[in-house]
């Protein structure tokens, strides 16, 4: 089941407070805090002053589903709203240390649209840029098209884990395809791999997992589940903090799972229906009336405070 | 003229049949229909909303069937057997393929598995 706040409502007060403050900042910013704690980082940032994290603190931004080479009503200039994006990450008073993004960067997985999009992405200034496919991204020849632009540790496969500042990353691929009419999945070989990487990490290190489709079935009829998700659920249940980062589905969703939060970001590129919206029967992109499209896309930012097990995020639309 | 006729013709088909038009050769052109498209007859599968229509169909050997991709979003024909399998088809794009054999080619969709479709072949 899905939920909207994590730590149960009126659980904490300056939580609470932060959020109102967040509402007011954005119009239609949404705030989260894993795990039940305080977020550091929110009081400054709600009165209109971004907050200085703390010295210790690990910053990082998460983009997603930025389609480039898409042409449709729904968004007639995906570029514009990706530099946008970028303006603002550039923008930001204390630099993150990486972005990352959740899949999708292509729409029709092209050369020149892979291409276009890895010279917007050079455009942040930041260090690097972690990426894990979409399934727009792997349509003609798998995922070989894409590793031609976005081969991370040119081990040729999209699948990698790093670490920062005390923190284990992964990112993985859950977009291909092994048997008809089912959900997309991770595979035995993914599994064994992360299996394998996760055995030379502490169970007290905080783990952030990225993954393009939601690790948890939000919406099987729609394709909005991984059919293996499960398998990875086993292999992060031991550790004490776990954070995935999902795209696909072009809205924000949480969900918390015992020391495991699953969040899904808003896309850079256009609406998606919610399951079961009225008169909806498939996720197609939804064009917005002029001036909405701007409040449902946008980009997250994340504070990852050593020594502890809270992470902070912020959900900061396009247009406020 | 058969509007739906020409919108389903391959490219090539087209040009040549314009050319014939511009040539004020109108008589040309079953001739040349007959000849390019031999004797196979076209089924149409429609893509729209995230599936095909129809989902099922049975046709007689040596017919050709043609998809069209009517949604906003990109799907592929992918058969399972391996043995037919089109590009990422944008919005309107199409993607034919005869089938000169019986039997039962079912295909799905890469982007989203979830769609699934099925050619029966029979005499």
């Amino acid at each position: 089941m899905s939920t909207r706040d994590p730590a149960g409502p009126g659980h904490n007060p300056a939580r609470r407070q932060a959020l109102s403050c967040l509402a007011s900042w954005t119009g239609a910013a949404v705030v989260w805090t894993v795990a039940g704690g305080v977020p550091h980082a929110l009081g400054a940032t709600g009165s209109g002053t971004p907050a200085t994290a703390a010295p210790d603190a690990l910053t990082f931004v998460q983009i997603s589903d930025t389609h480039i080479g898409f042409r449709k009503p729904a968004n007639p200039d995906i570029v514009g709203s990706l530099r946008r994006a970028i303006g603002e990450i550039n923008a930001l008073p204390q630099t993150p240390a990486f972005v990352v993004h959740t899949g999708d960067v292509s729409h029709l997985s092209k050369p020149e649209e892979f291409g276009q999009a890895r010279e917007l992405l050079q455009e942040l200034r930041v260090d690097r840029v972690h990426t894990v496919p979409g399934e727009h991204d792997t349509i003609d020849e798998g995922v070989t098209g894409y590793l031609k632009y976005f081969d991370h540790d040119g081990n040729g496969k999209a699948w990698y884990s790093f670490d920062q500042a005390g923190v284990h990353f992964i990112g993985l691929n859950n977009v291909l395809n092994f048997k008809a009419g089912t959900l997309a999945a991770l595979g035995d070989e993914q599994l064994a791999w992360m299996k394998t990487d996760l055995a030379h990490v502490s169970s007290s290190t905080p783990v952030v997992v990225l993954g393009h489709i939601p690790l948890w079935t939000i919406w099987e009829p729609w394709g909005w589940g991984t059919a293996d998700s499960a398998q990875a659920m086993a292999l992060l249940r031991p550790f004490g903090s776990v954070t995935v980062l999902n795209g696909h589905i072009h809205q924000v969703l949480q969900k918390v799972e015992g020391n495991i939060a699953l969040h899904t970001a808003m896309s850079l590129a256009y609406p998606l229906p919610t399951p079961g919206e009225a008169g909806i029967g498939e996720p197609g992109p939804v064009t917005v009336p002029a001036g909405e499209l701007g409040k449902l896309l946008g980009t997250r930012q994340l504070k990852l405070v050593r020594g502890s097990h809270e992470l902070a995020l912020i959900d900061k639309p396009l247009a406020g | 003229m058969n509007h739906t006729l020409f919108r389903d013709l391959r490219p090539r088909l087209r040009a040549c049949a314009s050319l014939a038009l511009a040539f004020g050769a109108a008589f040309v052109m079953p001739a040349i229909l007959a000849t390019a498209a031999g004797p196979a007859t076209a089924v149409e599968v429609k893509i729209a909303k995230f599936a095909y229509d129809a989902k099922e169909i049975t046709v007689a050997p040596g017919t050709r069937v043609v998809w069209t991709n009517r949604d906003e979003t990109p799907h592929t024909v992918t058969s399972n057997d391996k043995s037919f399998a089109s590009k990422g088809l944008d919005t309107d794009d199409k993607f034919e393929h005869v089938f000169s054999k019986e039997g039962d080619f079912g295909y799905i969709c890469t982007v989203h598995p979830f769609m699934t479709g099925v050619v029966h072949v029979r005499k």
